[in-house]
């Protein structure tokens, strides 16, 4: 249990996905702008990513091993995502239009993300195992999501200020996002 | 020949990927802490972009339109594992320095971007051609963002250190430095008004979103699908017009061979009643 709240603390606050691992910065950058469509994405992220993580450790222990064919994993992981999502669409669509809804415009933009490959990637260089794997996932989207939505509520100050010419638009909030990454060292002393 | 420089020149200085185009930016910011991580990176990119744009040329009249992402994503997945391999046999430390990014440049988009907006309408040579120019494109600038990372921040050329240790400015190497770099970078280009994908200025990319993924939302594959969408209706348009055209004329030359019939059989009636 130790070990498990230990990976969660780990991948979301101290390696945090985004901030020191820069994997899926383009929807960090690029759906910052409000708060509300910010935690949309988030919440969209964490459901894809723990479905994800599990169902590539499933297929990476029970199919890949047994089979010797471990090299295909990057080949296999990323063709399981992208059916996974439009899966989860096609369900959530027929079976919950409320979550369909409040996330069915964030899923198709998630194949895209290369931090879902990347978690199924180092699940599996980490060689953690299923449950080991789930926890990852989650401890990963989640900190994306506090990223997100932290970087969306200064970008929503940043709006009204007085910022140099040359700063205004993408510099000012990579700068943002620098500074919120050295917030994040802090973290490092927590495990 | 002409059209093959002109293609890689393209990819260096004209679309430069990094540096107008902007695309790309995950393997930009994480692997440039110093300049021989990022010149491997850049390298093992070119590698992949050259045969996937080759092979998707060669394939795209084989591909089925609807499967046509899925397929590529297999091809650029297939080409990935083998340099992924390859590196891991022939520069271990590089395998170990790059770590994770060497898989993840299934998902670098300049490599399905350029398969979408360039490979699946160009013959093999120009777009293996094209590859080879972005991809010397994207090695350059990884290189030089590299470079002055790891000049400014651990004071080193290419693993030589040159300047004493008291005058580092470490955060430049650790993570919040690649995103300050980046934003310097920007901002000069936007000072100086430099074609940028982060201004507005850059030029009219082939890619069909713009190339801006910065402020990418990541429906670009929706939007090249809407172009496609437009560009086969323009087509069929087109094709239409011309099969009218074809109709029309068609018909004229009916008529005037039935006036010609005509005015034979008059003549021919002419001479009888003479």
């Amino acid at each position: 249990m130790k070990e498990l709240l230990l990976i969660a603390i780990g991948s979301a606050l101290v390696n945090n996905v985004v901030l020191s691992q820069f994997l899926g910065l383009c929807p960090f950058l690029g759906v910052s702008k409000k708060t509300e469509t910010a935690a949309g994405m988030g919440v969209a992220v964490i459901f894809v990513i723990t479905i994800a993580s599990a169902c590539a450790s499933l297929i990476y222990s029970f199919i890949l091993v047994p089979l010797g064919i471990e090299y295909l994993q990057t080949i296999v992981f990323i063709l399981v995502i992208a059916a996974l999502v439009q899966f989860v669409e096609m369900f959530l669509k027929k079976n919950m239009v409320g979550l369909y809804q409040a996330l069915g415009v964030y899923l198709p933009l998630i194949t895209t993300n290369c931090a879902v490959l990347g978690v199924a990637l180092t699940n599996v260089q980490k060689s953690y195992n299923f449950v080991e794997s789930v926890v990852n996932g989650i401890g990963i989207s989640v900190g994306f999501t506090i990223s997100i939505i932290l970087l969306s509520g200064v970008r929503e100050k940043i709006e009204h200020n007085d910022i140099p010419h040359a700063f205004q638009g993408s510099p000012i909030v990579l700068i943002t996002a620098g500074l919120m990454s050295i917030a994040f060292f802090g973290f490092s002393g927590l495990i | 020949m002409n059209k093959c420089t002109e293609r890689i020149y393209n990819g260096i200085i004209k679309e430069n990927p990094t540096f107008i185009l902007m695309l790309g930016m995950c393997p930009t910011l994480a692997t440039t802490t110093s300049a021989i991580n990022g010149l491997g990176m850049g390298l093992s990119t070119t590698v992949v972009l050259m045969f996937s744009n080759l092979l998707i040329s060669a394939l795209r009249n084989i591909i089925p339109d609807r499967v046509r992402i899925p397929a590529f994503i297999v091809v650029v997945a297939s080409l990935v594992t083998i340099v992924q391999l390859l590196i891991q046999g022939y520069v271990p430390s590089l395998y170990d320095a790059l770590g994770i990014y060497i898989p993840l440049i299934v998902v670098n988009c300049i490599i399905l971007g350029r398969a979408e907006a360039y490979a699946s309408k160009n013959g093999p040579v120009e777009s293996f051609f094209d590859g080879v120019g972005m991809g010397l494109g994207f090695t350059c600038a990884l290189t030089i963002i590299g470079m002055c990372r790891e000049f400014l921040g651990a004071g080193a050329f290419f693993g030589n250190t040159i300047i004493p240790e008291n005058y580092h400015i470490s955060i430049l190497v650790l993570a919040p430095g690649a995103f300050f770099v980046l934003s310097a970078l920007t901002a000069i280009q936007n000072k100086l008004k430099l074609p940028s994908a982060t201004n507005g200025d850059a030029p009219a990319s082939a890619l069909a979103c713009g190339g801006d993924c910065l402020s990418c939302h990541g429906c670009a594959s929706m939007t090249n699908h809407a172009v496609l969408a437009e560009k086969k209706a323009e087509a069929a348009a087109a094709a239409a017009a011309a099969k009218k055209a074809a109709a029309e004329k068609a018909l004229a030359a009916k008529k005037a061979a039935e006036e010609a019939k005509a005015a034979a059989a008059a003549a021919a009636g002419k001479e009888g009643s003479e």
